[in-house]
């Protein structure tokens, strides 16, 4: 097991507190099957540049911190980039803070192989809208924990807002705490928007990893990228909390092949 | 936020996307810090292929920083010029954006950084 971040910093009353999704996606990045497919396409030996990873609302922080610390067994490679884009501004502060530390914990714990101890380079986080900040095709894997609750009504981010200083009201925290679950139709209102985005910020070798519950009814979403042509394919690669039956929550990686994997 | 950031970054207007004056972004009232980091010469080897360095000349004169290359060099070129390898180091991720605004040149909108933290939420009219 590799280790946790600590994300004892964190303001829970508003940022999203680690939760069963948080841990699911470590478990499954860091799982023999993801090594092994991530490391096939990103590793030193497989050639290519720095891998770009992006977290789209990483909240506490803790997946992509957990992704930085542990670049190396996860990736097959230290030289990676990672970063964030949260609409929640003390989430964007908290993903750095979790990062940071992640990164000297393992450098702290490096046996003098050298190198940092596998590390990669935690860049920044920042404030935005699912991946519109970020040029086309520069992502190269890309994770993505969404609001996935199904509710009446989808909140929207206030472009001002909570961001003009450290106090916030209880009216505000509740609305970034909402931003952070509310997935308002089917809970796939912003994860539709985002997996419509995908093909264009994806690089030519990127894939994805989006987590989905039962209620957003995840054959059905997996069908429906592999029908949007294009040799996009989409895959269950990691499920938790089995209930009568159906999996609670699960993680679909999506990717094309490439002419080696 | 570190210059090498910039280089992944643009407007978030979808229109401004397809333009050539959307990136990159131009920094305005740009304070800036710069964080000590260990020079990691094998990194910075694996970063140089994807960087844009057109984008990052401008960004670079744009911030104050000497004239990079017109052409950037090769990763064995960059392995044996020393002087060439710590500017690099220092720009992409020692250099922090503090404070400031970062400008579209395709639509004008001006992109708040504060405490190094950009926003890039757009006001509903530009949804
Ligand atoms: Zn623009």
């Amino acid at each position: 097991m590799l280790p946790t971040p600590d994300t004892s910093h964190v303001p829970y009353t508003r940022v999203y507190e680690p939760a069963e999704d948080s841990f699911l996606l470590l478990d499954t990045l860091s799982s023999p099957s993801e090594t092994a497919f991530l490391s096939s396409r990103f590793s030193t030996t497989a050639g290519g540049c720095a891998p770009l990873i992006v977290e789209i609302g990483p909240g506490s922080g803790v997946v992509i911190a957990f992704l930085t610390a542990h670049a190396q067994t996860i990736l097959g490679t230290q030289h990676v980039l990672t970063c964030g884009v949260d609409v929640n501004r003390f989430a964007c502060a908290a993903t750095g803070r979790t990062a940071a530390k992640a990164v000297a914990e393992t450098m702290a714990n490096d046996d003098g192989s050298g190198g940092g101890g596998g590390a990669g380079w935690f860049l920044d986080a920042v404030q935005g809208d699912l991946v519109a900040p970020l040029r086309d095709g520069v992502v190269d894997v890309l994770v993505f924990n969404p609001p996935y609750v199904p509710t009446d009504e989808l909140p929207v981010p206030v472009a001002g807002g909570a961001e003009r200083g450290t106090t916030t009201t209880f009216e505000e925290e509740s609305h970034l705490l909402a931003l952070s679950y509310a997935g308002g139709r089917d809970g796939m209102e912003t994860t539709d928007r985002l997996l419509a985005a995908l093909p264009t910020a994806l690089s030519a070798r990127g894939c994805a990893y989006v987590l989905l519950c039962a209620q957003n009814r995840p054959e059905e979403v997996k069908e429906r990228i592999r029908a949007t042509g294009g040799g996009w394919k989409a895959e269950t690669v990691g499920t938790s909390g089995k209930q009568a039956g159906w999996e609670k929550l699960q993680i679909i990686r999506i990717w094309r092949a490439t002419h080696d994997a | 936020m570190k210059v090498l950031t910039l280089n992944f970054l643009t407007c978030a207007v979808k229109t401004c996307k397809s333009s050539a004056d959307s990136f990159p972004l131009h920094p305005k009232d740009a304070e800036l810090a710069h964080d000590d980091i260990e020079i990691n010469p094998e990194l910075l080897a694996n970063v140089l292929p994807r960087i844009d360095w057109t984008a990052l000349r401008t960004t670079s004169t744009e911030l104050g920083f000497p004239e990079l290359p017109a052409q950037p060099p090769t990763v064995e070129e960059l392995e044996a010029d020393e002087a060439l390898l710590k500017e690099l180091h220092s720009l992409l991720l020692e250099t922090q954006m503090m404070e400031g605004k970062l400008v579209c040149g395709c639509c004008g909108h001006e992109y708040a950084v504060r405490e190094g933290i950009a926003n890039f939420l757009l006001p509903s009219h530009l949804v």
